[in-house]
């Protein structure tokens, strides 16, 4: 056996994740071999430094309350709000929560939402929120064998996932978000220094490829059907820009 | 709400057990203790808001994920360049021929030599160690963890101990000379 393949294949030997067949020759080999075996306790030596019990940092005290108590909040019921939380909230955010429920209450009879309207908000938000928290994506990559299989077991499909960088919009990965109260994939490109999210989930045998163009508070959004999936895309390029691109994207997936 | 107070409880008893194990892996890749509480709560939060979704198989690798992924991303946007990643398949280069073993095993006692060795790794060659040394991570469940493939990791790995080997000698190197 080549001596370069082995010292590879000593580190997985080492980790007791070789086959019985490669142990076997592996270890043959170093019964015969001053310089492999010297490796080998090289490696066994490295890896016992690695393993020192007073490496492992320890959870800093209150962590782990300070998560409890996150999801506790995360999780409690919006309809208690003008009850519970009122001895706990500053005058100033008083004033705050009264002129939002005011806006709310005025805001019911402007707003005549349609299901598509509705959806468009919350495509928009979501890419908002995705520039906003640090969440731009879950799975880092350009590559698009990486990202696709990254939703593996996280969603009950498989997002169609292309690279456009030769077009100038590169593939920068992929996020899990939630879109009408199910999960779905986002698939996120840039444009320059702007960001496009691109949502998709499974809608039927409807193929709508006309283009239905819409903004919201300045950012462009397209949506349309295509194999199966009904597709978002929402930016704030310009809306030439975004036709181009989903153009491109139609084209790619036929 | 009961049905909501038994998801949580679900979520906590699948997902604190590993609590440890996201910290010191947040810890090693972020390098300040702040920062890394910082993104365990945020990786937390986004664990919970995706249990709903979540399908079974190591919650341990799952959470892992979550966590390195949103160090990763925040390393991206706040850090002015993450170590180059060349994809550095190349084989060891066996220059160590004439390294006595003796050696390694005399500073691999040192704990403080140990963690500055690993701290001078590189991010994606450390995180390997870490999550195979130090959580006992297999190399499949490390593959899921970072989104790499198994070949990829075993020899990220034996980079990455590579890495070690020549960050102890020369630390070793510089605080005998120091010393005397």
């Amino acid at each position: 056996m080549d001596h370069e393949i082995v010292q590879l294949l000593l580190n997985a030997y080492i980790d007791d994740e070789l086959d019985a067949e490669n142990s076997l020759e592996i270890e043959t080999h170093l019964k015969s071999c001053a310089i492999c075996s010297q490796h080998h306790r090289v490696l066994l030596a490295l890896k016992q430094a690695a393993k020192l019990p007073a490496l492992v940092y320890a959870v800093p005290p209150g962590l782990e309350s300070r998560l409890r108590a996150s999801t506790r909040r995360a999780n409690r019921p919006k309809s208690f709000l003008p009850q519970l939380q009122w001895r706990w909230i500053a005058p100033a955010a008083l004033v705050t929560i009264l002129l939002l429920l005011i806006l709310v209450v005025f805001g019911r009879s402007w707003f005549q939402p349609s299901q598509n309207a509705l959806l468009a908000q919350e495509v928009q938000s979501a890419h908002v929120r995705s520039l906003m928290a640090n969440h731009l994506t879950d799975v880092t990559s350009t590559d698009q064998h990486t990202v696709k299989p990254w939703f593996d077991g996280k969603l009950d499909y498989s997002p169609p996932v292309i690279n456009l960088a030769s077009d100038g919009f590169p593939l920068i990965g992929g996020r899990l978000d939630y879109i009408d109260n199910r999960p779905v994939a986002a698939l996120i490109y840039q444009r320059n220094k702007h960001y496009i999210n691109v949502f998709v989930w499974p809608a039927g045998n409807n193929t709508s490829l006309a283009l239905n163009a819409s903004t919201i508070n300045g950012y462009n959004l397209i949506h349309w059907s295509q194999g199966g999936m009904t597709f978002w895309a929402v930016s704030d390029v310009s809306p030439q820009d975004l036709q181009t691109f989903v153009h491109l994207l139609q084209q790619n997936l036929q | 709400m009961p049905e909501d107070r038994e998801f949580v409880s679900r979520f906590e008893q699948d997902v604190l057990p590993h609590l440890g194990a996201a910290f010191n892996l947040a810890r090693w890749i972020l390098g300040n203790e702040q920062d890394a509480e910082d993104m365990v709560q945020e990786a937390y939060l986004r664990a919970y808001k995706y249990f709903a979704g979540y399908q079974g198989g190591s919650s341990r690798s799952w959470l892992l994920a979550i966590v390195r992924n949103a160090c990763y991303t925040w390393l991206q946007q706040n850090k002015a360049q993450l170590q180059a990643d060349d994809l550095d398949e190349e084989l060891y280069s066996g220059e160590g021929d004439m390294l006595d073993p003796e050696v390694i095993l005399q500073l691999s006692n040192q704990k403080d030599l140990v963690h500055r060795a690993i701290e001078l790794i590189p991010t994606e060659f450390r995180e390997l160690i870490i999550l195979r040394e130090m959580e006992g991570l297999s190399y499949k469940e490390i593959a899921l963890v970072t989104s790499l493939p198994i070949g990829t990791v075993m020899s990220r790995l034996a980079r990455g101990r590579q890495y070690l080997k020549d960050n102890l000698l020369r630390l070793g190197e510089e605080d005998h000379s120091h010393g005397s």
